[in-house]
């Protein structure tokens, strides 16, 4: 068992497809799930799995890549602090060409500021130990599924008595949208909730949902056996009318989730509100460092605080993260708008919306 | 960034260990699970193991998505 080609088994796939028809033949209407996990948009995307859903079965994406929901204003203060004399910026590749409200940290290395791409937060830790005279900042954006890594990173630089080392935090957690998102405009019939989100924070993350709400919701792997029977597991309880949080990924998610990452986020970070780009503020959705590593807080250590931008008015990300349009719906796609050349979020991170579109839009749609 | 891989156990350290994917190793930290052996598999996500794989419940997913019940019932209503 290797964990990854089992369960891409074309033959058994098909099996998948032919009983998600049966299933869907019990739908009394057209239902609309959505995949709030963006590397759910990208595997959907690229198994070509949207053409083999049934006519009755909608799937839009969500809002669940941590690069598309970064706001400019963060991007601004992380250009603020790679101008700063003195300091090294250390990212995960995939925020180096999000937008600011001016530029983006790919033109400002390019202009000769120090911005490194680092393949872990860990990895900022040891950039700081070797460069003792320099600051050296760590982006931490992503959901609860990076923001332990980021914590275990402050809790390493603290242990190891690292002093040059911070972050500057947007991290944001998943149910809360999830709730604002059933409250919007969109009907979501169902969820499909993201996977290693809930390998740290179980079943119990979304429980509000399907009982305050009554909108099903099922934990789903990213292969594409998971997802074909995470979809089918979906469209059986809205069929059946029930609304309740199953797990598809038992094999990686606990119903607990992972109680120590959860003691170590509740650690070092603290709820906080947040702002989503296209989304707006939702209270409570972010993680901000507590009080007791101040000192690992950039914020605190630069004194910044986060400027209020308006976004390209003609970038429709908000909407395509709220589910209500496609990225073919927008004038810029294609055109203004490129992943060499991103207006809005949706376009930059491989997994954004825009992006995946972009990259493999055409064959799905002549698959259909 | 997202991109969380099942990789297999090589190395265990006190904080740490070495994980490989198709010939790739990379240390990932080990402060988030309870015990890790060498030939565990794990969910590394940005240097963090996040989880550690069950083998039992990866049979039985499978062995459900081999037992696909509307297709069976399909089948008996033709014949
Ligand atoms: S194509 Fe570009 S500008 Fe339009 S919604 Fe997508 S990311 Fe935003
Ligand atoms: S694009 Fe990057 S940040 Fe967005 S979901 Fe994918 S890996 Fe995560």
């Amino acid at each position: 068992m290797k964990y990854i080609d089992e369960f891409r088994d074309g033959a058994l796939a098909r099996k998948l497809v032919a009983d998600l028809e049966i299933e869907a033949e019990r739908l009394s209407r057209r239902v609309t799930l959505m995949e709030v996990c963006g590397t759910h948009t990208m595997a959907i995307y690229r198994h070509g799995l949207k053409p083999l859903f049934p006519e009755k079965v909608r799937l839009v994406s969500g809002p669940g890549c941590p690069v598309c929901v970064t706001p400019a204003g963060y991007v601004d203060m992380a250009i603020t602090l790679a101008r700063t004399p003195g300091v090294i910026i250390t990212t995960f590749g995939d925020m180096l060409k999000v937008p600011g409200s001016q530029t983006s940290l790919v033109k400002e290395r390019g202009a000769g500021r120090d911005v490194r791409v680092v393949y872990s937060p860990m990895d900022a830790v040891e950039t700081a130990k070797s460069s003792p005279d320099k600051e050296v900042v760590f982006l931490g954006v992503g959901f609860e599924t990076t923001a332990p890594s980021v914590a275990a990173a402050i809790l390493t630089a603290k242990r190891e008595g690292v002093k040059n080392f911070t972050v500057l935090a947007s991290h944001k957690v998943m149910p809360e949208p999830m709730e604002a998102l059933t409250k919007g405009e969109l009907k979501i019939d169902g969820y499909i909730c993201p996977a290693h989100v809930s390998a740290i924070i179980g079943e119990r993350g979304y429980r509000r949902l399907a009982e305050v709400y009554g909108v099903p919701c099922v934990i789903t792997g990213f292969e594409p056996l998971d997802m074909l029977r995470g979809v089918i597991m979906l469209v059986r309880q809205i069929a059946e009318g029930r609304a309740v949080v199953e797990n598809e990924y038992f094999r990686v998610v606990k119903p607990e989730g992972n109680v120590k990452a959860q003691a170590i986020l509740a650690d070092v970070f603290e709820k906080s509100n947040a702002v989503w780009r296209g989304l707006g503020p939702i209270p409570d959705s972010g993680l901000a460092i507590s009080p007791r590593y101040e000192s690992y807080d950039a914020m605190k250590k630069f004194k910044l605080s986060e400027p209020d931008v308006r976004e390209n008015p003609a970038c429709l990300c908000g909407e395509i993260l709220k589910g209500l349009k496609e990225p073919l719906d927008c004038g810029l796609f294609a055109t203004a708008c490129t992943p060499e050349n991103p207006v809005g979020a949706c376009m930059v991170s491989s997994e954004g919306t825009c992006a995946a579109e972009f990259r493999y839009g055409e064959r799905s749609r002549a698959n259909a | 960034m997202c991109v969380a891989a099942p990789m297999k156990v090589v190395e265990v350290g006190e904080y740490s260990c070495v994980a490989e994917i198709d010939g790739v190793r990379k240390s990932a930290s080990i402060i988030a699970l309870e015990e890790v052996k060498v030939g565990d598999y794990i969910m590394v996500h940005a240097g963090l193991a996040i989880s550690k794989l069950d083998p039992a419940s990866a049979e039985e997913t499978l062995r459900l998505m081999r037992e696909i019940v509307a297709t069976e019932k399909r089948n008996d209503e033709i014949h």
